[in-house]
């Protein structure tokens, strides 16, 4: 993949809490108009690295380019225009629970938009078509299944048609019917809008079915970039262990890293 | 030795926390205000803001400021029987409410009924991703959501204060004329003699401040709540503290600039 095809691209990509640094030195480019799949384990940094190249955390270090300009240096202003160009699926869907499900999808549409009401209402019901929810306009986010509400947050980020979309855990959290109504909308949407999806996962099926381009994480750095095909044969014991979920590995079980008899023998009574 | 320098550690590094948290409250809510001069404004969010906290305080406002007329006017006949001025009574239980206890008492109910839900609320928010959905539709949270709370706030408060006011005013009158036998006439006359305009405009100036403390409070611990279950009820037990102290540290200040 060539550097002018990608629609986001890091550099030196550094972001610390604390003593703790959660991504480090991360360098990647996403392609346009592809799927680019983000995996890795708990605490690998992904979820920060989707919060960081959409623009809601702002890097240590680094540099975060969106069609050619650095997220970290632009203004409030200017972010916000780039945004109109982002939609995002929160993990736990984030819908505006005072509003109902046609009122959340028309929400960025009534804010940045002067479109008549009929013109919204239009456009509302073929993003729920879209999703499969028509008909469903009255619900309040409450009244929904984790399902139909990730259903809906996705209709909600297609309303501005986007170039870009993100997916934080698209598929956790639901059942397996679910998660394969919404991996499908991922996958079709993708090709049927030109658009370029985001997903973070740790789900390696789903993962690696709709990925065009995956990027796997551990601990904070790259450790593969490539096809599904090349991750899938890689011999890296890293990846070859998180594709096929061994619990023990490079990646060890115990995350303790003092010896177990030291600690069984010196440990004071409890009072 | 050792335990004086660690308190003294403590003590500054408590200062400069609590100076860091008053600066970020005020650029918040400088923030918020200053959406103020962006049309349009969330018209329906305000609404709606308004009927929540205002409309929903109606009955909690009239029934506290029944029950402190009511027991003003006992107090306050009980006092003046000593020197047999009972015929004051008016006035004494006037003032007390319109200067000191209709503003004061109002507010810390409205701390404790709205003020606590908003943080809650907003804390909520934070933790289910609301406010970062709306970054990410570009839509600024500041402005879409803790504005609407203030300015609904800055308008419902002084108006439940005047409600407290006439309620009490209203009870005292039953209990000091009805109960006691106190003059109607003289309690009457006593109320319109003394209590000025100035009386008046005390009572509005608190209630204003004070509504302008609850909301910013109120907004900015829920906007800054740390995004889990404890820091959402951290953060709501802190802002009815910290605004119910705040709320009587000002009453005092105001009330020195008004004597």
């Amino acid at each position: 993949m060539n550097a002018a095809a990608a629609m986001i691209r890091t550099e030196q990509l550094t972001k610390r809490f604390g003593d703790m640094t959660a991504l480090n030195q991360v360098e990647i480019a996403i392609p346009e108009r592809a799927t680019t799949v983000i995996m890795g384990g708990s605490g690998s940094g992904k979820t920060t690295l989707l919060r960081l190249i959409s623009g809601l955390e702002p890097p240590s270090s680094g540099a975060i380019y969106f069609e050619g300009a650095d997220l970290a240096r632009i203004s409030r202003r200017e972010l916000y225009r780039l945004r109109m160009k982002m939609g995002m699926v929160f993990q736990y869907s984030a819908l505006l629970n005072s509003l109902t499900v046609e009122e959340n999808i028309a929400f960025p549409l009534q804010e940045h938009t002067a479109l008549d009401a009929r013109v919204i209402r239009t456009m509302v019901t073929m993003k729920l078509e879209q999703v499969g929810l028509r008909g469903f306009e009255h619900l309040m986010p409450s009244e929904l299944s984790g399902g139909m509400a990730k259903r809906v947050a996705f209709a909600r980020a297609l309303a501005m048609d986007p170039k870009v979309v993100f997916f934080d855990e698209p598929t956790s959290g639901l059942d397996p019917i679910s998660a394969g109504v919404i991996t499908d909308l991922i996958r079709n949407l993708t090709q049927l809008t030109h658009m370029t999806s985001i997903v973070v996962t740790h789900d390696v099926h789903a993962g690696l079915a709709i990925a065009d381009h995956v990027i796997l994480l551990w601990q904070g750095e790259v450790i593969a970039a490539g096809t599904p095909e090349s991750v899938r044969n890689s011999d890296d014991a890293r990846i070859v262990q998180f594709i096929e979920g061994r619990p023990d590995g490079p990646i060890p079980f115990s995350r303790s890293d003092t010896s177990y008899m030291d600690d069984l023998l010196a440990r004071e009574v409890i009072a | 030795m050792n335990g004086a320098l660690n308190l003294c550690g403590a003590l500054g590094r408590w200062l400069l926390g609590a100076t860091e948290r008053v600066g970020d409250g005020a650029v918040l809510s400088c923030r918020a205000l200053s959406g103020l001069l962006i049309l349009p404004w969330q018209g329906r969010q305000f609404v709606l803001q308004l009927y929540a906290i205002g409309v929903g305080s109606l009955v909690i406002i009239a029934i506290t400021g029944a029950f402190t007329g009511m027991v003003l006017a006992l107090q306050g006949y009980y006092s003046l029987a000593k020197f047999g001025s009972e015929s004051l009574l008016g006035s004494v239980v006037a003032l007390s409410i319109i200067r000191e206890l209709g503003p004061v008492l109002a507010a810390l109910m409205m701390t404790g009924r709205a003020g606590s839900s908003i943080t809650a609320e907003i804390g909520i928010m934070r933790v289910t991703e609301q406010l970062d959905a709306l970054e990410m539709m570009a839509v600024n949270p500041v402005r879409q959501v803790i504005l609407p709370r203030i300015v609904a706030t800055l308008l419902a408060l002084p108006l439940l204060v005047a409600l407290f006011d006439v309620v009490g005013l209203a009870a005292g009158y039953v209990v000091g004329v009805d109960l006691l036998g106190v003059n109607a006439g003289s309690y009457v006359g006593e109320t319109i003699d003394k209590v000025t305009m100035h009386d008046l405009t005390t009572g509005w100036v608190k209630s204003f401040c004070f509504a302008v403390l609850l909301g910013c409070i109120a907004t900015l611990m829920g906007y800054r709540a740390v995004p889990t279950t404890e820091g959402v009820a951290q953060a709501t037990t802190r802002a009815v503290v910290v605004t119910s102290v705040a709320i009587l540290i000002a009453d005092y200040i105001i009330t020195s600039f008004f004597l």
